[in-house]
């Protein structure tokens, strides 16, 4: 770029008294020149006695916002000291631009306390956080049950219309991707089985492999993990935008509870469509087994009448008492989410994350602590 | 003319699917102008900015930025071209995962060679500007609407723009911050020389700025008046634009009378 290369210089203002001081402009101030910061001119002016600043601008050639900005520092340095700065000797355009700028005082934010890494790592911080975190997820709790309950009392805010739309999108629509998973893992499972029952000749177990396999746990474990995956996720995005969007405010203002409005059909739509997804699944699940079994030597008919021998009804409960749960911890986990999400879009990111991270945790834990307590049980 | 019109909209029909908004709109926004785009509410005027903007393809017609078309425009040209534009939506549309500081600095680390520096201060000024100094660290949901909106403002002018459009700037704003957003669009007019088009409902900034305009009819759903609107408030021969202008009422009974 050619032009002048942007300066200023000071000089006092010959019979104007001691403290005036003339800030000459001069050159090109615009894009790809090296414009002098005000820092420069701060220095210059440091320890001087300034009554007024008075702003020549006779060698200025052209100008962009870079000698906008430095105006304005000035601007700002001349109020903080009150010195008098005259701006008459700008290009008028250049003075109303300042003068739009100025006409409004800036705003002081107020000091944020610094928190340093080895305060966010202190132990009775991170106790106190999961004490709220607990607290807000209990409180959540308790709303969903008096929800349920005014639900049961018939006074529920709670569109069926609602209820159905999510229905339809946690069932018809989750088939393809339900059907892929649980055909591999029973597929799987048969494998893993067969290579090793083969050894005892015992390759004809294969099938009560599977089918307990499939019917009590990972039939049920990969469709909640799927669905968490799917739907929480939905749940979390759409609550979360619905919250940048002040909606939830809009609901509540209504007199309605989000809720009950919100989340109660969304966790009712989940419980009913999971154990159906759950016994498609086990069924797939035990098709893909057959599939393996055929490929290595076990007829047909010998797999089927084996399965036969294997599936209890005592298997199926708890493979359903377990898709239950887990529906209601998936939704919990994805309304909450989005109910208590921040109002960006990073906001909503992160609870969407959030929600398929805190479902899968819950679905482990759940998981472990039901068969803890069905071996107890003996429920066999 | 000997200079081609800034921007020249010729025979513009624009339609959702089979829903036609408006037909058949001809208009010219000389170089200077503040041009506003007038009507009623839901009449298209979000819609025809959307489609000044390229976002929306015209059903037909052509839209020419200095005698060049937008709309037959390769997208390398297209990108030339509205990096030349500031916009503002009619929501907003600052990045709510960005500091209002982040969102104004953006188009100029993308498209300018200031240094950080210098971007610092520049983004201070644009803020001073709007009158939102000192809120460089807020996130967009921090602050209030009418400041979002504002900032806004200052991330449309940070590349100091030669066509500036608002869509409803200052909708939400008290009247004195109003004034001054009027205020400031003259003086960018002034300074940069810039163009102005913008979607407005308020007269006060209408008779103080605007010195030209369309009026669309949500009616008839073309365009049924342009130019001065002051001029048109005193002498429009359809009785609907005089009526918007001067905030009156229909007459009971006939519309069309006098
Ligand atoms: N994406 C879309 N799809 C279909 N129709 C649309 C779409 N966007 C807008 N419309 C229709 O176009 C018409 C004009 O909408 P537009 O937003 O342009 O109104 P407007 O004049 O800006 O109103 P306002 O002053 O309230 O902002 C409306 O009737 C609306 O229903
Ligand atoms: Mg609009």
């Amino acid at each position: 770029m050619t032009g002048n290369a942007p300066s200023f210089a000071i000089e006092a203002v010959a019979g104007e008294g001691e403290g005036a001081i003339a800030l000459q402009l001069a050159g090109d101030w615009v894009q790809g020149q090296t414009v002098p910061g005000f820092g420069a001119l701060r220095d210059q002016l440091a320890g001087r006695e300034l009554s007024q600043l008075q702003l020549q601008a006779d060698d200025l050639g052209d100008w962009d916002s870079l000698l906008m900005a430095f105006l304005l520092q000035c601007h700002n340095y001349c109020r903080e000291r009150e010195i008098d700065l005259d701006t008459h000797g700008l290009p008028a355009n250049a003075r109303q631009l300042l003068a739009v700028a100025t006409s409004v005082a800036p705003h002081q934010p107020p000091a944020r306390r610094q928190q340093h890494w080895w305060q966010a790592g202190n132990p009775l911080r991170v106790l106190r956080a999961v004490r709220g975190d607990l607290r807000e997820s209990l409180g959540f709790f308790g709303d969903i049950c008096i929800g349920l309950a005014r639900l049961c009392a018939g006074r529920a805010n709670t569109r069926w219309a609602d209820f159905r739309h999510f229905c339809y999108q946690a069932g018809p629509n989750a088939f393809a991707i339900i059907s892929l998973t649980s055909v591999l893992v029973g597929m799987i499972l048969a494998y893993l089985g067969a290579v090793q029952l083969q050894q005892f000749g015992a390759g004809v177990y294969v099938a009560d492999l599977v089918v307990i396999g499939m019917l009590r746990e990972m039939g049920v474990l990969m469709t909640a993990v799927v669905m968490a995956g799917r739907t929480g996720a939905a749940y979390a995005a759409q609550l979360g935008t619905m919250q940048t969007n002040d909606e939830i405010d809009a609901i509540t203002t209504l007199g309605v509870s989000p809720v009950e409005f919100l989340v109660l059909p969304r966790l009712l739509a989940l419980v009913v469509m999971m154990p159906l997804l759950v016994i498609y699944a086990n069924l797939l699940g035990m098709l893909g087994g057959a599939i393996v079994s055929g490929g290595l030597g076990i007829s047909m008919l010998q797999y089927i009448s084996q399965a036969q021998e294997a599936i209890a009804v005592s298997h199926i409960t708890v493979g359903l008492v377990k898709s239950v749960i887990f529906a209601v911890l998936i939704a919990i986990a994805g309304c909450r989410s989005g109910l208590y999400s921040g109002r960006s879009s990073a906001a909503v990111g992160q609870a969407a994350t959030e929600a398929v991270v805190t479902a899968l945790i819950y679905l482990i834990v759940a998981d472990a602590a039901i068969n803890i307590f069905f071996q107890h049980v003996e429920f066999w | 003319m000997s200079e081609p019109a800034v921007i020249e909209v010729q025979g513009l029909c624009m339609a959702f699917g089979s829903n036609v908004i408006q037909r058949d709109l001809d208009f010219r926004v000389e170089r200077g102008d503040i041009f506003v785009i007038m009507g009623g509410s839901g009449c298209g005027k979000s819609t025809l900015l959307r489609h000044l903007l390229g976002l929306l393809r015209p059903a037909s017609g052509d839209i020419l930025y200095s005698g060049e078309s937008f709309v037959r425009a390769s997208q390398d040209r297209r990108a030339a071209m509205r990096r030349r534009w500031g916009i503002t939506y009619q929501s907003g549309g600052l990045f709510s995962a960005m500091t209002l500081g982040q969102n104004i600095a953006l188009p100029l680390q993308l498209y300018t060679r200031y240094s950080a520096g210098e971007i610092r201060d520049i983004v201070d000024y644009k803020l001073s500007l709007v009158g939102l100094g000192g809120y460089q660290d807020y996130l967009p949901a921090q602050i209030s609407g009418g400041m979002r909106k504002r900032g806004a403002l200052a991330r449309a002018i940070a590349l100091d723009p030669e066509i500036l459009f608002f869509d409803e700037p200052s909708a939400g704003l008290d009247p004195i911050s109003s004034r001054l957003l009027d205020e400031l669009i003259l003086q960018l007019k002034e300074s940069l020389g810039a163009t102005v088009v913008m979607v407005t409902h308020e007269l006060d900034s209408i008779f103080a700025i605007a010195t030209n305009s369309v009026y669309l009819d949500a009616a008839s759903r073309t365009r049924i008046a342009g130019g001065d609107p002051r001029w048109l408030r005193d002498h429009s021969e359809q009785p609907v634009v005089r009526q918007f202008l001067s905030r009156e009422l229909a007459p009971a009974g006939d519309a069309q009378s006098e």
